[in-house]
């Protein structure tokens, strides 16, 4: 799975989250750019995506992710036979 | 939540839901997709969808206002318990408290939480927050005084909703999410936090059921489920969420159950499938012997387990019933003669084996018994047969069953379909109560003519005003009853208890006998005052199934009448709300001797009644009295 793949796994989810099909993510997308991506969202957003890769990322992950590129990465990184 | 079915192309589905032009057909739709096993966005997306029909009002959705107050975040939790709702045909508006807000919410009189003005109030209170800071090191006695003041403070709020509000409190219990301080000797010291939350939520639940408020149990499913599927510490850190967010729809679920219940829209009854189901194999190819079932075999075992699970729900009340593609006299056999069988035919209050198609027979099994479609739960291993009932009878519940039968009586009970709030003995008779009608069935085909029927009935009605032992089951017939039933008003128990002791009320209770035993308490009027003078407004009247066609609705008028004329009354009015389920009762006022004020005049539209006391003409019957009012 590429980072490409990946990141459009996360534009579907995020999509489908806030019901916005115009949403297209990209590595260095920030939160504030995105219209409603709020703080309770971003809690589902992360849960959503933790089921869909079978992923679990640290307290400390989610509190610094400072992109949509530093998701992607750490996806790629904690996915099994990465 | 593996009884409901998955569903293949959730996107697409929910898009043509959401296109349909007609609101109730589009609420339909919606709800028939809120019966899938949906994920966490699934229901966010079902959830937005369902925003557009806020406000409305839309036959066969009550509206119901709850707000869930507590202790941790609970925003998260608000679009799962509308889209749990819309299973279950309600449409909620939810109001959630703010984080820590609980006491002041519900003590400020002028808070958010009255503006809303809500039917029903959900504590979810942390245990942390309920009991307080207690060092471990706390003395036997030092704790039991934590927990009664605990226990009193949980009081005090309820009953300043109750005061306040025309209310149904729901108590969630206490989450055990704590951590073992000495390991197994936790339950040997008073103080350790597991020790104090166990004894804290059986205190509340004592508490709760001696003042009639409602027990959410998640800490009983946490402990089956484990911790892990209830609690996330990563999102109690992130954002105080002790639910976490999958498990969210479950939670929602749970609190719906009970909301459903209290209206009396759980199922009554049980229907089962025989082959593959009740016990293995197809007893028309392998005979009576050749079956699967009982001691000794592992798979005999677990079909039993379903067997056993059905009769504890039978001995609690719910109707049983089959529903099978079979010979009848083969499958009649099975019971009477195999010797590890533990249902016996005379348990079914409904028994249709034959070769018809299976949407048909459970209309007709819902005919016989006189209960709606929606009160049967269908449980058959066939899949093909349960997606031709789902398709057909969307009203009937089909549990998605495993593959392995050993899990069919976990699936059905995980299900919750027979929720209950409430355990009377009526409940407790009911079976015998079904067991009786057929008798009296057999003494109806002897008698000549109805009336001597009913004289041979040796029928006596005792009657009086609403006591405080008659609240229970007066709350729980209003809300369940939908056949004979004036106007469909759902009533809180508060609501029940404020009409019995307010003198500008009427109400009336009825119980009959008859040769055959008690009927138990079968019908209930609640007058109201109206402001014509002199007169009294007929809020609602119900009358159990059982009892139609014995004439007890012309001598409870009769006794209604004669009540209100000792309070100098001169006329009744009434409403008749016309719905899906009370056609049963349409000519009834008109049989009454009632005047038609207005409506009626088009096919459901409601319609008002007046009648003239002065005028009245008491019907003759054949139910001795028992009783004042």
């Amino acid at each position: 799975m590429t980072e490409n793949d990946i990141l459009s796994d996360l534009t579907i989810i995020l999509r489908d989250l806030l019901g916005d099909d115009s949403i297209m993510l990209a590595m260095d997308t920030q939160r504030e750019h995105v219209p409603n991506w709020d703080s309770f969202n971003y809690i589902n957003f992360m849960v959503a995506v933790e089921q869909k890769f079978r992923v679990k990322f640290k307290v400390s992950d989610i509190e610094t992710f400072p992109n949509v590129g530093a998701i992607v990465r750490q996806i790629a990184a904690l996915r099994p036979g990465a | 939540m593996n009884w409901l079915p998955v569903i293949q192309r959730f996107r697409e589905e929910l898009r043509a839901a959401d296109a349909a032009s007609d609101a109730q057909r589009r609420l339909q739709l919606l709800s028939l997709l809120a019966a899938h096993r949906l994920g966490l966005v699934e229901t966010l997306q079902l959830d937005r969808a369902l925003f557009k029909s806020a406000g409305l009002d839309i036959d066969g959705f009550a509206r119901v206002r709850v707000a869930v107050v507590g202790s941790a975040t609970l925003d998260h939790l608000a679009p799962a318990i509308r889209v749990a709702a819309l299973r279950h045909r309600l449409l909620l508006d939810v109001h959630t408290g703010g984080y820590g807000q609980y006491r002041q919410e519900i003590l400020d009189a002028g808070s958010p939480l009255y503006a809303f003005t809500p039917q029903v109030v959900v504590l979810a209170v942390t245990a942390n927050d309920a009991m307080g800071d207690v060092p471990v090191t706390a003395t036997e006695a030092e704790v039991s005084a934590a927990l009664t003041h605990a226990v009193d403070e949980m009081r005090a709020l309820w009953r300043t909703l109750r005061d306040r509000l025309k209310v149904t409190v729901i108590q969630q219990t206490l989450l055990d999410r704590s951590l073992p301080v000495f390991g197994s000797y936790d339950r040997s010291v008073a103080g350790t936090p597991s020790h104090m939350i166990r004894r804290l939520n059986d205190l509340l639940a004592d508490a709760a059921r001696s003042d009639g408020v409602l027990l959410l149990d998640i800490e009983q499913h946490k402990q089956r489920d484990g911790i892990d599927a209830w609690f996330d510490v990563r999102r109690w850190l992130q954002a105080k969420q002790e639910i976490r967010p999958e498990a969210a729809a479950l939670y929602g679920e749970l609190l719906v159950r009970i909301i459903a219940a209290q209206r009396g829209m759980s199922r009554k009854c049980l229907v089962l499938d025989l082959d593959n189901t009740l016990w293995g194999g197809v007893i028309g190819d392998d005979g009576i012997d050749g079956i699967i079932l009982g001691e000794g075999s592992a798979q005999g075992e677990a079909h039993l387990a379903l067997q056993r699970y059905a009769r504890q729900l039978m001995d609690r009340g719910i109707l049983l019933a089959v529903c099978s593609k079979n010979d009848p006299a083969i499958a009649e056999a099975a019971f009477r003669d195999h010797p590890e069988m533990l249902l016996r035919r005379a348990d079914f209050a409904a028994f249709v084996a034959n070769w018809h198609d299976k949407a048909a027979n459970l209309e007709a099994i819902a005919a016989q018994l006189n209960i709606g479609i929606d009160s049967l739960v269908f449980v058959d291993d066939n899949p093909i047969e349960r997606a031709r009932v789902r398709e057909a009878l969307p009203m009937v519940a089909v549990p998605e069953l495993p593959d392995d039968p050993a899990e069919y009586a976990t699936t059905l009970a995980a299900a919750g379909y027979f929720e209950a709030v409430s355990f009377t003995s009526e409940d407790r008779a009911r079976v015998e109560l079904y067991a009786k009608e057929s008798q009296r069935t057999a003494l109806l085909s002897e008698s000549k003519s109805v009336a001597d029927f009913l004289r041979g009935l040796d029928m006596t009605v005792e009657y009086g005003q609403f006591g405080s032992n008659d609240l229970v089951r007066v709350t729980q017939l209003v809300n369940k009853t939908n056949q004979f039933n004036t106007t469909t008003r759902r009533y809180a128990a508060e609501e029940i208890a404020a009409a019995a002791s307010t003198s500008a009320y009427i109400t009336l209770q009825f119980r009959l006998r008859d040769r055959f035993g008690d009927n138990g308490l079968v019908s209930t009027i609640i007058f109201g005052p109206n402001d014509e003078p002199a007169t009294y407004e007929l809020e609602n009247w119900v009358m159990s199934c059982r009892v139609f066609g014995r004439e007890l609705e012309f001598e409870a008028m009769n006794i209604a009448v004669e009540t209100a004329l000792r309070r100098n009354a001169r006329g009744f009015f009434a409403d008749y709300i016309p719905t899906k389920k009370n056609v049963v009762i349409k000519d009834l006022f008109t049989s009454l001797g009632f005047d038609r004020v207005s409506g009626g005049t088009v096919t459901d539209q409601p319609s008002r009644w007046f009648l003239d006391l002065s005028r009245y003409v008491p019907r003759q019957t054949s139910i001795a009295r028992r009783g004042a009012a």
